[in-house]
């Protein structure tokens, strides 16, 4: 009994000290993904740093995203990590206006990211100041089962009535056109986008998110006339409101449907679900109105240091790691994403090279619904797109509701 | 010698005043941490509903604004409504808990057994009921989905359908609470008098009768518990909504607690004053509710 309690005892101190010792020292660093290929990409990562920087202590956590969204606002105050992962744009602006990140324009100046990350500086920057530092983005498009559109002889559409053709021989032969799932909501927001930006342009999404367009505004209103067209003619996956995102891969897989308006983190899914590369591919979604510039959605991930870090200076070292080109081409590799990085190489994944090809003549680069908009009116946005896709002839009743929190939120 | 004499004084006001002081003594630790933990955060709620506030920036003083803004939003009123629903559903936990425990109150081999498996769903969490239920209710793998096809029909959404998915949870929900209300008639029904029923036997009360006149008036105790238990129950319901829906289908199945927690503190959110203007409300609710149902008990105690 004695010798167990002074082992107890002598372990406690020892690990007391350990602590001290290492406080120095310590990075610690949160990121949000458990995905395989994101979690084995942030471990890989982790360890090549630590072997870089032999006297920095790195304490990596990874956690679920949802949770961590939960999470961010009580550690960025009362536990805060020295690095985290977050998201640009509207996500970041609360903290940024909070003081909660920290500036680290000077991590940009120092490693000439103002030309290399080029790509996402708009939406890292506030006040002319650059916030975090971005390691990856990805394109969202149209993925298909290749193996089905031969069997009936379709082509990847390149405008809208091709889009439906297809859709239309599609449902005569029994398969859903489009599958969905919209209980998370956000997957509906990037149809809606996809829409919106194919029939009036990056400048008609940048002002309806910014607050400066109705729902009411007769542009508005056309993209959902296009909506309508799918939504009625039945081309979407019925029950999708039950379903996640994952949910609705399945009848993907097995055949059930044809096509996914997604973000390119979803072929991981694909590829799970038992379907090998010759099954699918991409296509960017076709053009609606003509002459319109195509502008793609390329939700960008960020690492920021928050104002409550312990250690900074070493963080900033990781800041500067992750958008190495070497680090970005390595990374974005494992998860099947695209550097952002302009001197890092894109994988030779036919996926990611469309996804390049699609970014790099992209006429501009829209983050996301719930990005761009503020988050008050992106829950009540996203949850109107659900009620419209159930429902589309609430039409009115919707945006009407959509104005009246529009004109609460951006008063 | 001093010392010795105040402490005697002391003592003497302790022990002129012992029944008086003993029971306060022993509440106080119960009462600190209530009024830390219950009292206080209630009127904090109240005061921070006069605020629009993102929990990071500076309260901005709006005085009634938030109640204002409430009396003009839809989904206010949706879950309001659908509150009711809850209120006037999730009772049926107390007759049909009643039910089951007058049918496991007898000595067969094994009862034992077959009440605990009555009383589980009890035991497991909210959350995992409510996965349970998800998986029941899904329209392409779950079990009701298999029933409705075999019988023919088209497998129903329920869980995406905006007329019945308050219905579902609820549903689910009363699962776990049937079985709560089980267990304290059970108990209950262990303290019965068997010479009151032996007497109204002798005097030719049987089954309906018996339960009504002779049984119920002696289970009192427990139906008041069970009703307090399940309207707080119904009231408060979270976590179900939270697990199988998250108030969805565009917000058709929220309750006032959800939406409460959706606009104060979830990712979309964040408007704790706006949250907590929602939470006075309920606060009302059932403030109202149960002042009322301890005042019809206390006139009842009075009347006996």
């Amino acid at each position: 009994m004695y010798n167990y309690l002074k082992v107890t005892v002598l372990g406690f101190l020892s690990v007391l000290f350990l602590t001290k010792a290492s406080l120095s020292a310590d990075l610690v660093i949160t990121f949000d993904d458990l995905n395989p290929g994101p979690k084995a990409a942030f471990e890989n990562a982790i360890a090549q740093f630590q072997k870089e920087n032999p006297g920095i202590n790195v304490i990596a956590n990874n956690g679920d995203r949802e949770e961590h969204k939960a999470a961010i606002r009580n550690f960025l105050i009362a536990d805060a990590p020295d690095v985290t992962s977050w998201y640009p744009g509207n996500r970041m602006r609360p903290f940024v206006k909070a003081g909660l990140f920290e500036d680290v324009s000077d991590v940009w100046d120092a490693n000439g990211f103002h030309e290399d990350l080029a790509a996402v500086k708009p939406t890292m920057t506030i006040g002319g100041r650059q916030w975090g530092v971005p390691y990856s983005y990805y394109q969202w498009g149209v993925y298909y089962r290749k193996d089905i559109f031969d069997k009936l002889g379709l082509f990847e559409p390149n405008t809208w009535v091709q889009f439906k053709y297809i859709c239309d021989t599609l449902k005569k032969n029994d398969i859903t056109p489009i599958t969905i799932g919209t209980k998370y909501l956000w997957t509906a927001a990037g149809v809606f986008d996809y829409i919106n930006l194919r029939t009036n342009g990056y400048k008609v999404h940048n002002d309806l998110t910014a607050g400066k367009i109705k729902y009411t505004d007769p542009r508005i209103k056309k993209t959902f006339e296009y909506w309508a067209e799918l939504v009625n003619a039945g081309y979407f996956l019925e029950n999708h409101a039950s379903m996640s995102w994952q949910d609705a891969v399945v009848p993907f897989a097995n055949g059930e449907a044809a096509m996914y308006v997604m973000g390119n983190f979803s072929v991981d899914a694909y590829k799970n679900a038992g379907l090998t590369y010759d099954q699918i591919d991409f296509f960017p979604f076709p053009e609606i109105t003509k002459g319109v510039p195509r502008a793609e959605e390329a939700p960008a991930d960020a690492f920021f240091i928050p104002t409550n870090a312990k250690n900074k200076s070493d963080a900033k070292k990781w800041l500067a790691f992750v958008a190495r080109p070497d680090v970005q081409t390595e990374w974005n590799k494992t998860i099947g994403q695209l550097p952002i990085n302009s001197k890092a190489s894109v994988s030779d994944d036919k996926f990611i090279q469309q996804g390049f090809e699609t970014l790099n003549t992209a006429a501009g680069l829209a983050q996301f619904y719930d990005r761009d908009a503020v988050a008050e009116m992106a829950a009540a946005g996203m949850e109107g797109f659900q009620e419209f896709m159930m429902k589309p002839d609430r039409l009115d009743k919707i945006l009407k509701r959509l104005d009246k929190i529009q004109a609460k939120v951006y008063k | 010698m001093r010392r010795s004499n105040h402490l005697k004084y002391s003592t003497h006001i302790y022990q002129k005043n012992k029944l008086v002081l003993s029971p306060w003594l022993f509440l106080i630790p119960g009462i600190i941490f209530f009024l830390i933990y219950v009292i206080i955060p209630i009127f904090q709620s109240i005061w921070v509903s006069f605020y629009e506030w993102d929990g990071l920036g500076q309260a901005e003083w709006v005085g009634l604004a938030n109640y204002v803004e409430l009396l003009d939003d839809e989904y206010f009123y949706t879950s309001l409504k659908n509150n009711f629903i809850w209120l006037v559903l999730y009772l049926l936990a107390v007759p049909l808990g009643l039910f089951i425990a007058l049918f496991l109150n007898q000595v067969v081999f094994g009862i034992r057994f077959y009440k605990s498996l009555f009383f589980f769903p009890f035991v497991i969490s909210q959350v995992v009921v409510g996965l349970i239920f998800s998986w029941f209710y899904n329209p392409n793998f779950g079990l009701l989905a298999h029933i409705f096809i075999s019988l023919g029909f088209e497998p129903i959404a329920i869980l995406s359908d905006e007329n019945l998915v308050t219905y579902g949870i609820i549903f689910a929900g009363l699962w776990p609470q049937v079985a709560y209300c089980m267990i304290l008639y059970l108990t209950g029904l262990s303290n019965v008098s068997r010479d009151l029923m032996e007497a109204a036997r002798l005097d030719g009360a049987k089954s309906w009768r018996m339960l009504w006149y002779v049984v119920l008036p002696q289970l009192r105790p427990a139906t008041f518990i069970s009703v307090v238990v399940t309207i707080i129950g119904a009231l408060r319901s979270f976590d179900m909504v939270a697990i199988m829906t998250e108030g969805g289908p565009y917000g058709s199945s929220n309750v006032l607690a959800y939406y409460m927690f959706e606009t104060a503190l979830s990712e979309y959110g964040f408007r704790l004053g706006y949250g907590s203007a929602i939470a006075t409300v309920l606060f009302f609710i059932m403030l109202i509710y149960i002042t009322y149902f301890l005042w019809r008990l206390y006139k009842n105690e009075k009347g006996i």
